[in-house]
C-alpha cells in the first residue's frame, strides 16, 4: 500500500535545485549554430512609427538576421484572447518597451548590442498613463461591467450610517527569478520544437502555429520547469517563444532568447493597479446594508487577460462578507503602458482590498474594533448569497476567524498595542485580523478541464504526464502522490517528466490555483483505468497476491493488456452568464485568516511587520509541506505588493523601476521575525475534489491585506480620534509619512 | 592568460575578452549552469559564487556575485560554484538542509542561497557572528517567503573548508599578466606609474558599479586598471585619533574598524548592498565614483573625513566634501587616483547619529541618508557637522541647519529651528526613490528626532 497522499514530501526536484542540476531553458546544451536573440524595443511611448532603419543593426558584429512584422508569414499576434497583441509593432507604437524587431546573432551580448543600433522614426502621440487620465479619456476596453443584487441605492438612502471613500493600490512586477526564456529548434519537415518557460504551453503552440501558418500538430512545446511564474508566464511568455520559432523557421537554425532583466521588466505586464471608490450604508454595529463599489484598473496597451482579471476583482469585492444590496461597477482602461496581465490572485486581491478598506472605514467611523465589524458582516445562515448570485455553501470563515482570534490572542494583543502606543512617542503599532475567501475555478468555464497520460512500463515504473506546468508550486509531486496512491506504489516509482503538447493536447494554463485540482483528477482517472485492468488481470491468477507491482506489470504485458491510458477531467456544477454577471462560477471557496502586527516610525514613515499568525484552509492537504510553503510564500509576496514594491512610470509611460536595483521585493530581513502558520485542522473540501483537498496557490497572497490594515491602524494611532487615515498601497515610508501628516493636519 | 583554481584544477583561459563576466564563462564556456543569471547587476544573488585568495598559509573565502565579476579578476584566485559542493556525488550539508527543509520551490534562486549559506558555514568574509538573514540579504527569493531558507541556514553547523589542495595550487600560480587592455598592478607605485601612462584608463576595484556599465550599458571600457591586487591600498590603520582606510579596502574588510569609530557606521554598512556586494565593492570606489546617493560619503563628510589623492609621486589631501563638485563631477585629475580616506574619531563629547531611509531596509539605495555629528559642551551644541545624501546632486553639508544648531542649547526649540533651516540647504529632486516633499519632510524629522529619545523599529 502507498501512503503517499497527505505526506509532507519534498519537492520532486529539491535535490536538483540545491545541486544546481535542475535544468531551466537557458541551461540546456546548445546545438551548434544556435542563434541568440534580442528584441529591439521602442524607447519612447505612444507614437506613430513612421520609419525603422535597421541598417546599423544588420551590419553589427555577429548579426545573422533581423526580422520585423513584415517577415511574419501568418498572423502578427501573440494575444491570448483578443488578437491585439502584436509580436512586432507595425505602424503604431503603443507603449515604451514594445518590440519592434528581433535580432539574431551568434552571441547574446552581440544581439543585445546590435538591437540598440536601430534608427527609429516615431511621431509622438499623447500618452495616457494613469487611471485618472484614462478615465477622463474614456478608453474603456469594453462597456463598464455591472454586477449586483438588490437595490443598493435604496439601501444606502435607508441606512442609519453612511460614508464614502477611495483607496488606490499599485501594480506589481512578478519578478520570477528566471526571466522569460525560450529555445526553438527546427525539426524535420516544417516541424518546430520549442522549449519555453511558460505556464501555458498549448497557447504558445497555437500562437506559433498561427504566426507561422502551420498547424498545431507542426509545433511541439515543452516545459520541464519554470524559475517562477506567478501569472507572468501565463500569456506573456508567448512573444519570446514566438520570436524564437520565427527565427528558427526562417533561418533553419536553433534560436534562443533569454531576456535581460531590464528588458523583461520593460516589456512584460504586471499586476493591474486599481482605484476603488466606495459608498456604503451600515447600521450601528457596522453591519452593511447597502454598498456601491466602483473599480477602475489600468490594463495597459492591449486587452491580454484584463477582462477576466477585472471580472475576478468584482467577484472578490465581497470577500467573506454578505452585502445585502450591492452594486459593483468595473471599468477596464486602456493606457499607453505595458499590457498588464495575470498575477497570483488575478484581480481578486484588488477587489478584496476594496472591501477590507470599507471594513476599516466603517470601524473608524463608529469607533468599533475593526475585527468586530468584520465578524458582524461575515456570510452566515440566511445571509449567504454573493453579488453574483452564487450561494456560499461551504462558509467556514466564521469558524476560522473565531479560532485564530482565540489562538493568536487577539484581544490581549490589541490591549498590548494600545499600551505600547501610549508609551511611545515616535513608534506606533497597529494590529489587524483579516479573512480571505477565494473562489476556485477559472471563471471562463470552458478552461476548467484537464488531460493526463499515464504510461506504465513492463518493469513497473510509471511515467506521468499531464497538462499542468511546474513553476515551483509543487504540482508535480502532488500529482505523483495521487498516482502513486492509485497504484499503491512508493511515490519514487512515479517518474515526473516535462509537460509536452504532444503528450497531452489542448490544455489550459496552469493558473487560477487550479493546477492540482484539475490535473491530479485527470491523472487519477488515467491511473485508475490502468489500475482496473491490472486488478482484473490479477483476479484471474490466485498467485497474484504474492507478485510485486513489477511482476504484475510484466505478466500483464505478456498477457497483452494495455498499460497506457489517458485521463480527463472537467469540473462539475459550474456555469456563468457573463451578460448578467450571475451564476455559479466557482466550484468551491478556499478560506483563511491572518493576524498581522506592525510598527511604524512616525518621523520617517518606515515600518516593520513584527508578527504574523495565519490559519489557512487547504481542505485535506495532499502535501502539508508544499501547502505551508505556498502559504508563506504567498503571504510574503502579498506583503511586498502592499508595502515595499512600487512601480513608477514617467509621463510617457516608461517604467522607471525596471530592475531589482530600483524595484524592491521583500528580502529575508523583511520576513516578520515571528510567523506562525497553521493549516486548519478541520479543513475538508465540501466538494468532491481530489482527496477533498483545496487549491492553495493564490488565496494566501490575500492574507497580507492584514498587513495593510494593521498599517492603517498604526497610522491612525499617530493621531488618535482623527478617523481613518488616507493611506494607499503600496504603503511605502513616503505614503505612511504623508498619511500621518494629513491625519494630524485634520481639524 | 588568466589562471585560477576550480575544484582542484588550474583553469587557464587564453585571450579572453577582459570584460567577459565570470558568470558567462561558467555557464557558456564551462557549462556549469548551476550558477544562474537573475539580474546581471548584483541585486539578486542567483549567481553567487565563492572566491578565495591566499592569505598567508590559508585561503580567505568570500561570496561574490559572478554576474558583475570580470573574468580577469579571477586571476590567481580560487573559485567555488554550486557544483563544487557535491563534487563527490553526495550533497553538502548545506544542500541537504535546504532540500530537506523545503528551502526551494522554483529552485532558480536556490544555488545562490546555497552558496551564501555555504560561505557562512566556512566562516567566509563578512559572515562571522552575522545572523543568517544578513548573510542572505543579497539573495532574492520570490517563492518561499524565506522562512525555510533561514531555518536551513541556522541548522547548518560551521565547518572547516578543505583548504590544502587549493592552497597548494594557488601557490603555483604566477602573478597576473596584463592583456588586451587589462592591467593589474601589485603596488600603488606601479599603479601611479601605470596611470600616468594611461590617464584615460578606467580604474576598477570591485566592479560592483562598473560591472553594470558592461552588463547593462554594453559599454566598451577601454583600458582597465584593476586595483584589487594592489597590496598597499588594502591597509587599514587604526590610530588613537583617526582611522585610515586604503582605497582598495572592501566594505566587509572595513566593517569592524568603522564600527569602532561609531556603531551607526556598522549599521549603515550592514544596509549597503548585499554581502556579495560588500565583499567586492570598496569604500574608495564608492567615493571615487561620486554617486549622489552613495551611502558612505554623507556619514564620512559629517565625521570630517579627508581624502588623499595621488598622481605619480604627488599627493594632495582635501576634506571629503570638497571632492564632490557637482552632479557627476569630482575633483579628480587625469592620472590621479584615490589613495586613502582618513576618518577622525568622534570624541566622548560628540553625539553621532547616522540614518538611512529607503523603501526596503536591506540592499536598497537610499532615498536619503542623514549624518549628524554634534559636539556638546555643557548641554550646548558647540559644533554641528551635518551632511545628507539624496538631497542634492552631490552628498553635501547642511550649513543653514548647522548654523541653526551651533552654539544653541540642547533643546526642542533648537532642533525645531534646525529642522526648518533644512529648506534653505536643499532643493531635493523627486525621483523613483522619493518625492522632493518627502525628502525634505523626512530630513527635517530626522533633525527633530535628535532631540527625542531614540526609538528604533528594530528594538520592537
Amino acid at each position: 500500500m502507498s501512503d503517499a497522499v497527505g505526506r509532507p514530501l519534498r519537492h520532486d526536484s529539491a535535490e536538483g535545485h540545491v545541486a544546481g542540476s535542475a535544468l531551466y531553458v537557458d541551461d540546456l546544451p546548445e546545438a551548434p549554430g544556435t542563434l541568440h536573440l534580442a528584441f529591439g524595443l521602442a524607447g519612447d511611448g505612444h507614437a506613430r512609427l513612421s520609419g525603422l532603419d535597421l541598417t546599423g543593426v544588420r551590419s553589427a558584429p555577429g548579426v545573422v538576421a533581423v526580422f520585423t512584422a513584415a517577415d511574419i508569414p501568418g498572423e502578427n499576434n501573440v494575444g491570448p484572447v483578443f488578437h491585439d497583441d502584436r509580436l512586432f509593432a507595425e505602424d503604431e507604437i503603443l507603449y515604451p518597451g514594445q518590440p519592434l524587431f528581433v535580432v539574431a546573432a551568434t552571441g547574446n551580448r552581440a544581439a543585445r548590442a546590435a538591437a540598440r543600433l536601430a534608427k527609429i522614426e516615431a511621431e509622438p502621440r499623447p500618452a495616457l498613463v494613469t487611471i485618472a487620465e484614462a478615465l477622463d479619456a474614456g478608453t474603456d476596453f469594453e462597456p463598464p461591467q455591472r454586477m449586483g443584487r438588490g437595490d443598493a441605492g435604496a439601501a444606502l438612502e435607508r441606512a442609519p450610517h453612511r460614508l464614502s471613500g477611495t483607496v488606490a493600490m499599485g501594480g506589481q512586477e512578478h519578478f520570477y527569478l528566471e526571466g522569460q526564456a525560450a529555445l526553438a529548434t527546427p525539426i524535420e519537415g516544417r516541424h518546430i520544437h520549442v522549449v519555453s518557460s511558460t505556464q501555458h504551453p498549448s497557447e504558445v503552440q497555437h500562437l506559433i502555429a498561427t504566426l507561422l501558418r502551420l498547424s498545431s500538430a507542426d509545433v511541439t512545446v515543452e516545459v520541464r520547469r519554470m524559475g517562477g511564474g506567478f501569472g507572468g508566464k501565463e500569456t506573456q511568455a508567448a512573444a519570446y517563444a514566438a520570436a524564437c520559432a520565427l527565427v528558427a523557421a526562417k533561418t533553419g537554425r536553433p534560436a534562443k532568447i533569454r531576456a535581460d532583466r531590464d528588458d523583461d521588466m520593460a516589456m512584460t505586464g504586471k499586476r493591474h493597479d486599481f482605484v476603488a471608490d466606495y459608498d456604503v450604508g451600515f447600521d450601528g454595529d457596522g453591519r452593511i446594508e447597502g454598498i456601491r463599489i466602483a473599480l477602475a484598473s489600468r490594463c495597459g496597451a492591449t486587452v491580454d487577460l484584463s477582462l477576466a482579471i477585472n471580472d475576478r476583482a468584482m467577484f472578490h469585492a465581497d470577500n467573506c462578507y454578505y452585502l445585502p444590496a450591492v452594486e459593483i461597477v468595473s471599468r477596464r482602461l486602456k493606457t499607453h503602458t505595458v499590457s498588464n496581465t495575470a498575477f497570483r490572485g488575478f484581480g481578486g486581491p484588488q477587489g478584496m482590498m476594496a472591501i477590507e478598506r470599507v471594513m476599516d472605514a466603517v470601524a473608524a467611523q463608529l469607533g468599533l474594533d475593526p475585527l468586530a465589524v468584520r465578524q458582524a458582516n461575515l456570510y452566515g445562515p440566511g445571509r449567504d448569497v454573493t453579488p453574483y448570485h452564487q450561494t456560499v455553501e461551504d462558509n467556514v470563515a466564521p469558524e476560522i476567524v473565531a479560532e485564530l482570534t482565540e489562538s493568536a490572542g487577539y484581544a490581549a494583543r490589541r490591549e498590548a498595542v494600545a499600551e505600547f502606543n501610549a508609551g511611545h512617542r515616535i513608534l506606533k503599532k497597529g494590529l489587524a485580523l483579516t479573512p480571505v475567501k477565494f473562489g476556485i475555478s477559472f471563471t471562463t468555464t470552458h478552461l476548467n478541464q484537464a488531460g493526463a497520460l499515464v504510461l506504465v512500463y513492463a518493469d513497473g515504473s510509471i511515467h506521468l504526464n499531464h497538462g499542468g506546468t511546474e513553476m515551483g508550486q509543487g504540482l508535480m509531486i502532488k500529482v505523483a502522490q495521487v498516482v502513486a496512491d492509485v497504484f499503491r506504489v512508493p511515490v519514487e516509482t512515479v517518474k515526473v517528466s516535462a509537460t509536452r503538447t504532444d503528450k497531452v493536447p489542448n490544455t489550459s494554463a496552469t493558473a487560477a490555483s487550479s493546477g492540482t485540482d484539475l490535473n491530479a483528477m485527470a491523472a487519477r482517472n488515467a491511473a485508475e483505468t490502468i489500475r482496473k485492468r491490472l486488478d482484473d488481470f490479477a483476479a484471474t491468477d490466485p498467485e497474484s497476491p504474492s507478485w510485486t507491482f513489477g511482476d504484475l506489470c510484466r505478466r500483464a504485458h505478456i498477457a497483452r493488456i494495455s498499460l497506457a491510458a489517458t485521463g480527463y477531467y472537467a469540473t462539475p456544477k459550474i456555469h456563468y452568464d457573463r451578460d448578467t454577471h450571475s451564476g455559479r462560477p466557482f466550484l468551491y471557496f478556499a478560506y483563511g485568516a491572518a493576524l498581522s502586527e506592525v510598527v511604524i516610525d512616525t518621523l520617517t514613515g518606515e515600518h516593520r511587520v513584527v508578527a504574523v499568525d495565519i490559519l489557512h484552509d487547504v481542505g485535506r492537504s495532499l502535501n502539508p509541506a508544499i501547502d505551508l510553503g505556498q502559504i508563506e510564500g504567498g503571504f510574503i509576496q502579498g506583503m511586498g505588493w502592499l508595502t515595499v514594491e512600487e512601480l513608477v512610470f514617467d509621463d510617457r509611460g516608461r517604467l522607471l523601476t525596471h530592475a531589482p536595483s530600483t524595484y524592491k521585493i521583500p528580502t529575508a530581513g523583511d520576513r516578520p521575525p515571528r510567523m506562525d502558520i497553521r493549516l486548519w485542522k478541520r479543513g475538508e473540501n465540501a466538494e468532491e475534489t481530489i482527496h477533498r483537498s483545496k487549491a492553495v496557490g493564490e488565496p494566501p497572497l490575500m492574507l497580507a491585506i492584514s498587513v495593510f490594515s494593521a498599517l492603517t491602524q498604526a497610522v491612525a494611532a499617530a493621531a488618535p480620534g482623527k478617523g481613518l487615515p488616507k493611506l494607499d498601497a503600496p504603503a511605502t515610508p513616503e505614503r505612511i509619512l504623508s498619511a500621518i501628516d494629513e491625519l494630524r493636519a485634520r481639524p | 592568460m588568466i589562471r585560477f583554481v576550480l575544484d582542484g584544477e588550474v583553469i587557464e583561459v587564453e585571450d579572453s575578452d577582459p570584460t567577459a563576466t565570470v558568470l558567462d564563462f561558467l555557464r557558456y564556456r564551462l557549462r556549469r549552469t548551476g550558477t544562474k543569471e537573475g539580474c546581471a547587476e548584483g541585486d539578486c544573488g542567483a549567481c553567487t559564487v565563492v572566491l578565495g585568495e591566499l592569505d598567508g598559509d590559508s585561503v580567505r573565502w568570500r561570496a561574490v556575485n559572478a554576474c558583475i565579476l570580470f573574468l580577469p579578476m579571477l586571476d590567481g584566485k580560487a573559485l567555488k560554484t554550486v557544483e563544487s559542493l557535491s563534487r563527490n556525488g553526495a550533497l553538502h550539508p548545506v544542500q541537504r538542509a535546504m532540500a530537506d527543509g523545503h528551502g526551494s520551490q522554483c529552485g532558480f534562486c536556490t544555488p545562490g542561497f546555497v552558496m551564501s549559506l555555504y560561505a557562512r558555514s566556512i566562516g567566509a568574509e563578512g559572515t562571522e557572528g552575522v545572523p543568517v538573514k544578513d548573510v542572505i540579504a543579497g539573495n532574492l527569493c520570490r517563492c518561499t517567503g524565506y522562512g525555510p531558507i533561514l531555518e536551513a541556514g541556522e541548522a547548518n553547523p560551521a565547518e572547516a573548508s578543505d583548504e590544502d589542495e587549493t592552497t597548494t595550487l594557488l601557490r603555483t600560480l604566477a602573478p597576473a599578466q596584463a592583456g588586451r587592455g587589462w592591467f593589474a598592478p601589485r603596488t600603488s607605485d606601479a599603479l601611479a606609474t601605470l596611470l600616468a601612462g594611461h590617464p584615460e584608463a578606467r580604474i576598477v576595484a570591485g566592479a560592483t558599479d562598473v560591472g553594470l556599465w558592461v552588463t547593462k550599458g554594453l559599454r566598451d571600457l577601454g583600458t582597465v586598471i584593476f586595483i584589487g591586487d594592489v597590496a598597499d591600498l588594502k591597509r587599514i590603520e587604526e590610530g588613537p585619533n583617526d582611522l585610515t582606510i586604503g582605497a582598495g579596502v572592501r566594505y566587509s574588510e572595513a566593517r569592524d574598524a568603522l564600527a569602532r569609530v561609531h556603531p551607526d557606521l556598522a549599521e549603515l554598512m550592514r544596509r549597503i548592498g548585499g554581502l556579495q556586494v560588500r565583499n567586492a565593492g570598496t569604500i574608495g570606489g564608492n567615493i571615487a565614483n561620486g554617486s549622489p546617493i552613495g551611502d558612505m560619503p554623507p556619514a564620512l563628510i559629517a565625521l570630517g573625513a579627508e581624502l588623499v589623492l595621488r598622481r605619480g609621486g604627488e599627493r594632495r589631501t582635501m576634506p571629503l566634501e570638497r571632492y564632490f563638485l557637482s552632479y557627476g563631477k569630482q575633483d579628480r585629475q587625469p592620472g590621479e587616483f584615490v589613495e586613502s580616506i582618513r576618518i577622525p574619531r568622534p570624541g566622548a563629547d560628540t553625539r553621532v547619529r547616522i540614518v538611512k531611509l529607503s523603501k526596503r531596509f536591506d540592499s536598497d539605495i537610499s532615498a536619503l541618508c542623514g549624518a549628524f555629528v554634534l559636539r556638546v559642551e555643557e548641554e550646548r551644541i558647540a559644533e554641528a557637522r551635518i551632511a545628507f545624501g539624496g538631497m542634492a546632486g552631490i552628498p553635501a553639508r547642511a550649513p543653514a541647519c548647522e548654523a541653526a544648531l551651533a552654539g544653541k542649547p540642547w533643546s526642542e526649540a533648537t532642533f525645531e529651528a534646525g529642522a526648518r533651516a533644512l529648506a534653505e540647504d536643499y532643493r531635493p529632486l523627486s525621483d523613483l526613490r522619493g518625492s522632493s516633499r518627502y525628502r525634505l519632510a523626512a530630513a527635517a524629522n530626522l533633525v527633530r528626532g535628535l532631540w527625542l529619545e531614540h526609538e528604533s523599529l528594530f528594538d520592537v
